[in-house]
């Protein structure tokens, strides 16, 4: 299957190793991946601002860059999500409805398009915690809300399950959000940190080592917190575990 | 502190917040009591196998009542006038309190006893008869809190969720004369009521707003905990209901949904103490009912924006919002706080309220616990992108955000930004104004730059696709 690769501009210029493991667990799993080299952004730090005409230019590149794929994946949820339900300030011609509606989010490539559970070249020995970020779990639908009553079920468990070794804590709220938030992170500082700072300590607390996730800018968020406050709890990306990292 | 909300003095949220915060006995508490109550919710609706239905439910009737409005409204004032209720209508605060005053005047009541109504809150109608010699009391405990410590409710159903026993103690000893150093919750709550009691058999007239106006009966219901409703809707010979127009359901048969619903999504409760029937006057007495506007049929003709009318003011958004449990409902600034207020304070007044719908992460879980399925974190999403059409964010935001889109739809630009990261930011003119680092790094740390992007370890590792 081919596949475009697509890496959110803060994965590109902060954790370049997220990228490259995407790329490789995509590979792993017999994928024919492109990286488009053009690429930036999707658009939602505008957007999530209120300034969606500003957003124009990053969406129409992004168009131009993915039109031609019929599967574009990423490692973010929160792109993804912007590219799904909020990329509209480009017009809404044949090849962006195209590219709106070809984008997918990793984790539910990998459980929903790809239908694999399995990573026998995984073992992650560690106590994990895991975080399912807001836009992924309550706009992509990677696993049941908690306020929601409906049946349970949960993407990235399924997958991490596929992983030798690893061992699930639950912090008492499981799905508070932890206060990343895009641009809120900055622009609504006291409030950010601090919900930042009881997410990490949440998470310590049910005696995890590290934090896993779908989405990395919550990780960052949460890693400059836990940093902040000496705490020794460590952060990896969801592609980082399945594609073998050991730590 | 100061109530600024019947002022034109903008909202400043972050402000507020890191005020709350700062004060770790009372976010902590604050917080902890919010969630508490956010647990019991989900409890309770992970009890009803039903309940995604009953919220459908809930949804469709308040969206076919608020589209068939004006009959619905008419039917009520034909039922309710039938029952021997005169019914007023009043467009704005100010004719209802202007209505409240002269029923009262023209019969000589110098006291009012009422029961907690939000509306009545919206309308600022205490300060408005209390400058005409009138004696208004409160009689809900948190909003009696409120009142006598001259503030506003910083929550919707539990008023004083921001202050502490001991706060309250201050509070009543102040006012009450409770004893200073005594701050169990049983001996203050004996305390107001031993002072505020004599008021319901003083009272020449008492007051309830309205959780349900059904049509097909003319009745208006109320739905509270203390008693403190019945009381002053009953012993006293004169009542009166203020009832915003969105609190119209078609008929009695309908009620059960929302009753089902309301407490559990309110306190995590089955239902509350008291769901009580107010229909016809008693004998000897008189009712009278006030159907509030006040902004509402406009808000109704905005397309995106008119679902807010749904709300049945449970207050569950707050209990759930991560923001609100860590900012504190003061942090507002408005008669609604939380993700509800944000959604309507701006429909009130835009300018004043621009900063609410950024006080939030959009993380959506006061959607999902919305008993009417009220799309907040949606129209968080779009008053944002009115915010800034009209002008109403900073010149420092705007210019950055200009320049990060003309940056990141270039990928040249953009690769010079990127292979710079984190030192970058500084070295682009606008974005200096407004360097979002200062922000980060107030008490976090920064992420360490790699030593190189995703972008050129593919160009050094791999075939890129297509050449620059």
């Amino acid at each position: 299957m081919k596949v475009a690769l697509f890496i959110p501009c803060f994965i590109d210029a902060f954790f370049p190793e997220v990228g490259i493991a995407t790329l490789e667990l995509l590979e792993k799993t017999g994928c024919s991946v492109v990286y488009p080299f053009d690429q930036t952004c999707c658009g939602q730090p505008m957007g999530n601002s209120g300034c969606e005409a500003d957003a124009r230019g990053a969406e129409a590149l992004f168009v131009k860059n993915f039109a031609d794929y019929d599967y574009v994946v990423s490692p973010s949820g929160s792109c993804v999500h912007h590219v799904r339900d909020h990329f509209t300030a480009v017009e809404q011609d044949a090849a962006t409805r195209k590219v709106r509606a070809s984008t997918y989010e990793l984790v539910e490539f990998l459980h929903d398009v790809l239908k694999i559970t399995d990573f026998p070249w995984a073992e992650f020995p560690h106590k994990v915690g895991l975080h399912n970020s807001c836009g992924t779990l309550r706009r992509l639908g990677h696993a049941s809300p908690s306020e929601l009553n409906v049946a349970p079920w949960s993407k990235p468990l399924d997958l991490l399950r596929g992983v030798k070794g690893i061992e699930f804590v639950t912090p008492q709220r499981p799905d508070e959000c932890c206060g990343f938030g895009g641009t809120f992170c900055v622009t609504e500082e006291p409030v950010s940190a601090r919900m930042g700072y009881d997410k990490v300590r949440d998470h310590a607390g049910a005696g995890a080592e590290y934090i896993v996730s779908a989405d990395m800018s919550c990780l960052m968020h949460q890693k400059g917190c836990a940093e902040r406050l000496g705490m020794p709890l460590r952060f990896i990306h969801i592609a980082q575990i399945l594609n073998g990292a050991r730590h | 502190m100061a109530n600024d909300i019947f002022t034109d003095k903008k909202v400043d949220h972050v402000k507020g917040s890191r005020q709350f915060i700062a004060d770790e006995p009372h976010i902590a508490f604050h917080d902890k009591r919010l969630w508490t109550l956010r647990d019991l919710r989900d409890k309770e609706a992970h009890g009803i196998a039903e309940w995604e239905q009953l919220r459908e439910l809930a949804s469709a009737i308040k969206s076919h009542t608020l589209t068939h409005l004006a009959d619905y409204l008419e039917e009520f004032e034909r039922n309710a006038t039938a029952n021997g209720v005169t019914v007023h209508w009043a467009k704005d605060a100010a004719e209802h309190n202007r209505i409240v005053h002269e029923i009262l005047s023209a019969r000589g009541v110098d006291t009012l006893v009422k029961s907690k109504s939000m509306l009545t809150e919206e309308c600022n109608m205490r300060p408005y008869l209390q400058d005409r010699g009138m004696t208004v009391v409160e009689t809900d405990l948190g909003e009696r809190i409120q009142q006598l410590d001259d503030e506003p409710p910083s929550h919707i159903v539990v008023p004083a969720v921001h202050k502490l026993a001991k706060d309250v103690a201050e509070v009543f000893a102040e006012t009450i004369g409770t004893d200073r150093s005594n701050a169990d919750p049983h001996y203050l709550a004996e305390g107001m009521r031993q002072d505020t009691r004599p008021y319901f058999i003083k009272a020449g007239a008492g007051m309830t707003g309205c959780n349900f106006a059904v049509a097909e009966t003319g009745t208006v219901v109320t739905c509270t905990n203390e008693g403190n409703a019945d009381l002053s809707g009953n012993v006293p010979p004169l009542y009166i209901a203020s009832i915003g127009i969105e609190k119209l359901i078609p008929k009695m048969e309908h009620l059960g949904v929302f009753i089902r619903m309301l407490s559990r999504s309110a306190l995590g409760s089955p239902i509350t103490q008291y769901t009580s029937h107010f229909r016809a006057p008693r004998a000897g007495g008189e009712s009278h009912f006030i159907l509030v506007d006040n902004g509402r049929s406009e808000r109704l003709a905005m397309d995106d924006f008119w679902y807010s009318l749904k709300c049945i003011r449970c207050g569950a958004c707050m209990n759930t919002c991560p923001v609100y449990r860590r900012s504190g409902g003061l942090s507002y600034g408005g008669v609604y706080a939380g993700p509800i207020g944000a959604i309507i304070n701006p429909t009130f007044d835009l300018k004043k309220y621009s900063a609410l719908p950024f006080a939030s992460t959009l993380n959506g879980s006061c959607s999902n616990v919305c008993p009417v399925k009220i799309n907040i974190h949606e129209q968080i999403y779009k008053w944002r992108q009115i915010v800034v059409e009209q002008g109403q964010v900073s010149f420092v935001k705007k210019e950055s955000m200009k320049l990060a889109g003309k940056v990141l739809a270039d990928p040249k630009r953009y690769r010079a930004w990127s292979s710079g990261a984190g030192k970058a930011m500084a070295s682009l003119p606008r974005a200096f104004l407004y360097n979002p680092f200062n922000a980060w790094g107030k008490q976090r740390e920064l992420p360490e730059p790699p030593g190189q992007t995703f972008h050129q370890w593919y160009a050094a590792n791999r075939k890129p696709e297509q050449e620059t």
